[in-house]
């Protein structure tokens, strides 16, 4: 194998699975192969198997069956205290009996480090998130946010090359959050390690990450870079699990394997993206986000033209939501930016909404229970 | 006097200051047999009554006769250096089985826990003369009755439940992602143990060790049944004294007994204030 494969797959997912009763699968066949020095998150729902993925690779957690490689060797043999992986938990996992410089320094002393090394290393550490004062208080004197920072530098300070997160952020209010994502974000790029990023927050997954693996039900939706994921999801869990999305019940009529032509049930004919339609024939959903959905005026009509009843309009701020009912009752979402533009409608009156043909993506219905409203 | 809200009728005044005096009258009830000895113990002459001069302060009257009459006599230095030999040794064996077991108990994946969680804590609960008459049998079986072993082994056997209780509790609060922590940064599970998970449950476990060897250093029934002439501890020649001499020395050696035991209270008291204070601080 030459470097660059090994660099490219530096850590594999070969057919994971994971069952903690013999008898269900938390972890259904996952497999993923993570470049060096790449940054991906697991994103999903909780109870979707992300944080059980990331476990087994700590080796807190048995594999049931299937291998995981780091550098191309097999880590199942391998304990946790020899894996030589970095690892930030959620409630932070500082130890409360150190201080935050004894806490830096664990890792080093566990590797029997000289005491002057040690030293040096724990304050560059400390510099590294900005706490050079705080090295001589417990962690109980410090605030969330520093929590966080202390336990991202010991996992660091051991130069580990792959780095674990299992939902660093969850305790942090919004601001912090939003302060912490761009501080390991910038910790990444400096130090280059391998990160893989364990969250339900998909605009924390949207912002950070190199590639999203999108978890449901034990297994991998899509993988794949945010853009790739917001703007052409695999599939409709995925179009709703990540940002908002409007979805229209409809039937298949054609299909020229880019195209999808579809049935509304008023009889109206629109046209989407393929993204996995059902034959032709079948229901599908058509989603378009409402950022891509437009109140169509004179001057603003794409090739796809519904009609809709207004309802109300709710004022966010930046951008105001307008809320729409088809005649079948599905309700539909159009976001417009707070600009002078923001129209004013008339509660009840009939709109036309329009978009762009490939802004519209023809799903699958999703399984189960239905998300959709029922027609 | 006390102050009463101002909405009080007569009969919630006298009603409130009865339960008070109550009160007051209970803990005097415990109290006065315990703090009856000290001046006693304290007695000029032989008897176990206070003397017209000590009633009167009379300084004649008090003397430290009966202290002196310990350090004089073999048989009570032996009571006290047993006792002590077999308590140390007995909360080192009873805090070592304790606190393995506790950790033991708390781990997820442990079957059976409460069935051996309620085994392990039947010492506690068993009336004491049918754990020593079980205990007798069992050791004579195997040649350790009337030895310094036996003697240690059961009070290890029954000061066991009080780790338990105290290092289970201690672990209640206890953050497990801290041991993944310590692994997950290259320590073994040993150095994990005596680094993150000792230091926090420290405060249990002392605790546990101190009932440990308060449990050790009052017992007497199983004392009585196990132990020959050499392993006398001192509640056992303090039970033979009763019987055998009457003599204020008796007294003597139950206030320092008292003594200990509160010395032992109040570092219990400052380890409980000072674990609470790490856990919020």
């Amino acid at each position: 194998m030459s470097t660059h494969d090994i660099d490219d797959q530096y850590v594999r997912f070969i057919n994971v699975k994971k069952s903690y009763d013999q008898q269900s699968l938390v972890v259904k066949d996952f497999s993923l192969d993570i470049r060096k020095g790449e940054f991906v998150t697991l994103l999903g729902p909780s109870g979707s198997g992300k944080t059980t993925c990331l476990m087994m690779l700590a080796g807190f957690e048995d594999v049931t069956s299937g291998t995981i490689q780091i550098n191309g060797k097999s880590v199942q043999d391998v304990a946790p205290y020899h894996r030589n992986i970095g690892m930030v938990f959620q409630h932070y996992a500082l130890f409360p009996h150190m201080t935050i410089a004894e806490n830096l320094a664990y890792p080093l002393k566990v590797r029997k480090l000289p005491a002057s090394e040690v030293k040096q290393k724990v304050k560059d550490a400390l510099a590294l998130v900005e706490l050079d004062a705080f090295g001589g208080r417990y962690p109980g004197q410090l605030s969330g946010g520093q929590k966080q920072r202390v336990a991202l530098a010991r996992s660091l300070i051991f130069e580990p090359s792959i780095v674990l997160m299992d939902e660093p952020l969850g305790a942090l209010d919004k601001n912090l959050r939003e302060h912490m994502q761009y501080e390991i974000k910038r910790l990444h790029e400096q130090l280059g390690f391998t990160a893989i990023y364990v969250t339900h927050d998909q605009t924390e997954a949207l912002t950070m990450s190199d590639r999203i693996a999108v978890f449901n039900d034990g297994v991998v939706q899509q993988c794949a870079s945010p853009s790739a994921l917001y703007e052409t999801p695999a599939n409709s869990f995925v179009a709703d699990f990540i940002g908002e999305n409007n979805h229209i019940n409809g039937k298949v009529e054609s299909n020229n394997g880019e195209i999808a032509e579809i049935s509304l049930s008023r009889g109206d004919r629109v046209r989407a993206l393929d993204i996995n339609c059902p034959p032709v024939g079948e229901p599908c959903v058509l989603a378009v986000r409402p950022e891509n959905l437009f109140i169509a005026t004179a001057g603003r009509e794409y090739d796809n033209v519904i009609s809709a009843e207004f309802i109300t309009r709710l004022y966010v701020g930046d951008s105001i939501r307008y809320f729409f009912k088809m005649s079948d009752g599905a309700e539909l979402m159009v976001k417009v930016l707070n600009d002078q533009d923001a129209p004013i409608i008339e509660p009840g009156a009939p709109t036309r909404l329009t978009w762009a043909t490939e802004r519209g993506l023809a799903l699958d219905k999703p399984a189960g229970k239905n998300p959709v409203k029922a027609a | 006097m006390a102050q009463f809200p101002r909405y009080f009728t007569i009969w919630q005044k006298l009603g409130l200051t009865g339960v008070k005096l109550t009160a007051w009258l209970v803990l005097l009830f415990l109290m006065a047999p315990i703090l009856v000895i000290i001046p006693l113990s304290f007695n000029a002459e032989p008897y176990f009554t206070f003397t017209e001069g000590m009633l009167a302060f009379d300084p004649d009257a008090y003397s430290l006769k009966w202290y002196q009459e310990i350090l004089a006599e073999d048989k009570w230095m032996l009571a006290i250096k047993n006792s002590f030999y077999i308590g140390i040794m007995a909360t080192i064996i009873a805090t070592v089985l304790g606190t393995t077991a506790a950790i033991g108990l708390t781990r997820s994946e442990m079957p059976f826990q409460r069935m051996i969680m309620a085994l392990l804590l039947s010492p506690m609960i068993v009336p004491l003369i049918i754990t020593a008459a079980g205990m007798f049998f069992f050791y004579t079986q195997l040649d350790i009755a009337g030895s310094y072993l036996g003697v240690i082994l059961a009070h290890a056997a029954l000061g066991t439940p009080f780790v338990v209780i105290t290092v289970n509790a201690a672990l209640s609060g206890f953050d497990y992602s801290l041991v993944r922590a310590s692994l997950g940064m290259g320590a073994k599970p040993v150095y994990t143990f005596f680094k993150v998970i000792m230091p926090l449950i420290r405060p249990g476990v002392i605790s546990g060790a101190l009932f440990a060897f308060v449990t050790s250093f009052d017992e007497v029934i199983v004392v009585l049944f196990l132990a020959g002439p050499e392993q006398r501890t001192i509640p056992r020649q303090m039970f033979s004294g009763l019987r055998e001499e009457i003599n204020p020395t008796i007294l003597a050696v139950a206030t320092l007994l008292v003594i200990i035991s509160g010395l032992l209270l109040l570092t219990m008291e400052y380890l409980r204030a000072r674990s609470e204070k790490m856990r919020t601080g």
